[in-house]
């Protein structure tokens, strides 16, 4: 597949009009601070939801870092920082035989059930 | 499943807005795109700091000066959601930070033009912003979901920056005749840069409109830019300003302003580094990434010491 997106668009100048130096990349050997996922309970009560994520050098740094980025106008009370590396995820490719399992088993489901209506407080 | 049915699929999602997630198969052109535009997006938050931080230590008043600092630190945030999206597509903060200071990567034209008065402070906001933000509002619904949830946190915080823009406008707008003067050289500074920012025109574009299929983006560039003028054209009334253009009038029959022909000899100038700060805004995010350098080899220093002292301690 080879579809050349030539279109210009905001934020998006294509390559053959770029102008500008191209010297030698002098930061790639440096040595980089690990990436974090950022995670804000909103108010006492709730769930600690997925925000984002950000680098920091260690754990104190990277929840400077969130509350800086992340809660600067109130968004929570309650910060957790995981370093990227640590978090294990499901495959999408196997999306479907991992949750296929689940569609075919509508008597989980308390609308499955069909009761008189007599039947109160249920 | 061959690359085609991959393709077939992936189309299917989009169309049926289906928002595509980094570990999902995407082609191989989609990822290019978005991590282009998104890096691209992000330098320009960056270099964005940089026209406004000349101000922060000149704003006419304390109050000023908070909103500013608030509006930089803003932006910074921003760029930093946005890195993060990119680094969903499989490149690293260092490469894009490398190539934005090596002068390979772009970022958005409108800052390499110089902040000459406080008044460009409000034109700045009210309309650099302003056009930034028709864009991500639209940038909201993006198809790919880490692009799209960085757009909806800025757009949550954009909205400040336009409004702190127009009131610094209106206030000199109500001033003495030289604040008033400002306030219109500035908007007559800003305004063709301005509609730049929304690129080139749909009719420069022969090739098949590939991110619209993708739902990249979902307004064309002429699209948001007459509805950015439509919108300019109207607030400026309440300013008592004009708009440098002779042949801007309401269109009754198209319902929409008419305006005259960009100069897009001096767009491609720009985009192709000779604009009025091209090399001042690099050599100033050079600096700041050199001087910086012994700060993060510090902190790297420091949790590696830390974390030995753990380990020591454990065992």
């Amino acid at each position: 597949m080879n579809i050349q997106v030539k279109k210009f668009y905001y934020g998006d100048i294509p390559e053959e009009n770029t102008g500008g130096t191209n010297p030698e990349n002098n930061y790639a050997q440096e040595n980089s601070w690990p990436l974090w996922e950022v995670f804000i309970r909103s108010k006492q009560g709730l769930d600690h939801k997925h925000a984002g994520s950000l680098h920091a050098a260690d754990a104190a740094m990277a929840i400077e870092n969130a509350r800086d980025v992340y809660t600067r106008r109130q968004e929570g009370v309650s910060l957790w920082v995981v370093e990227s590396k640590y978090i294990h995820a499901s495959n999408p490719d196997d999306a479907e035989m991992f949750y296929e399992p689940a569609a075919d088993k509508v008597y989980r489901h308390p609308t499955f059930y069909d009761l008189p209506d007599e039947v109160k407080h249920m | 499943m061959s690359i085609h049915d991959l393709e077939i699929s992936f189309q299917n999602k989009i169309d049926s807005e289906i928002k595509i997630e980094p570990k999902d198969w995407m082609p191989e052109a989609y990822r290019k795109t978005n991590l282009r535009q998104i890096s691209q997006h992000a330098h320009s938050e960056i270099v964005g700091m940089l026209p406004e931080g000349n101000w922060i230590s000149r704003a006419p008043s304390l109050k000023r000066k908070a909103i500013l600092i608030a509006k930089v630190q803003d932006e910074a945030g921003h760029g930093l959601y946005l890195y993060s999206a990119a680094e969903t597509l499989g490149t690293s903060r260092e490469q894009m930070v490398a190539d934005l200071n090596s002068g390979k990567a772009k970022y958005s034209s409108i800052f390499n033009y110089p902040t000459l008065s406080w008044a460009d402070m409000g034109a700045v906001g009210w309309l650099v912003d302003g056009a930034a933000i028709l864009n991500q509002v639209m940038l909201c619904r993006t198809s790919y979901g880490p692009y799209a949830r960085a757009m909806v946190r800025i757009c949550k915080e954009e909205s400040f920056h336009q409004r702190q823009g127009f009131e610094t406008l209106l206030v000199l707008s109500k001033g003495t005749k030289e604040q008033r003067d400002m306030c219109q050289d500035a908007i007559n500074r800003w305004w063709w840069p301005s509609l730049m920012m929304f690129g080139p025109k749909d009719s420069e574009s022969t090739n098949s409109d590939q991110s619209m299929k993708w739902k990249i983006k979902r307004k064309t560039n002429d699209e948001l830019r007459q509805q950015f003028i439509d919108m300019i054209a109207e607030q400026i009334k309440l300013l008592g300003m004009t708009l440098p253009d002779a042949n801007l009038k309401w269109n009754a029959e198209r319902k929409h302003y008419d305006f005259g022909e960009i100069n897009w000899e001096e767009f491609w100038n720009v985009v192709k580094g000779n604009g009025p700060c091209n090399k001042q805004r690099l050599a100033d995010r050079n600096k700041a990434h050199d001087e910086g350098a012994w700060v993060r080899e510090a902190a790297m220093a420091y949790a590696a010491k830390r974390k030995n002292k753990t380990a020591n301690k454990a065992a």
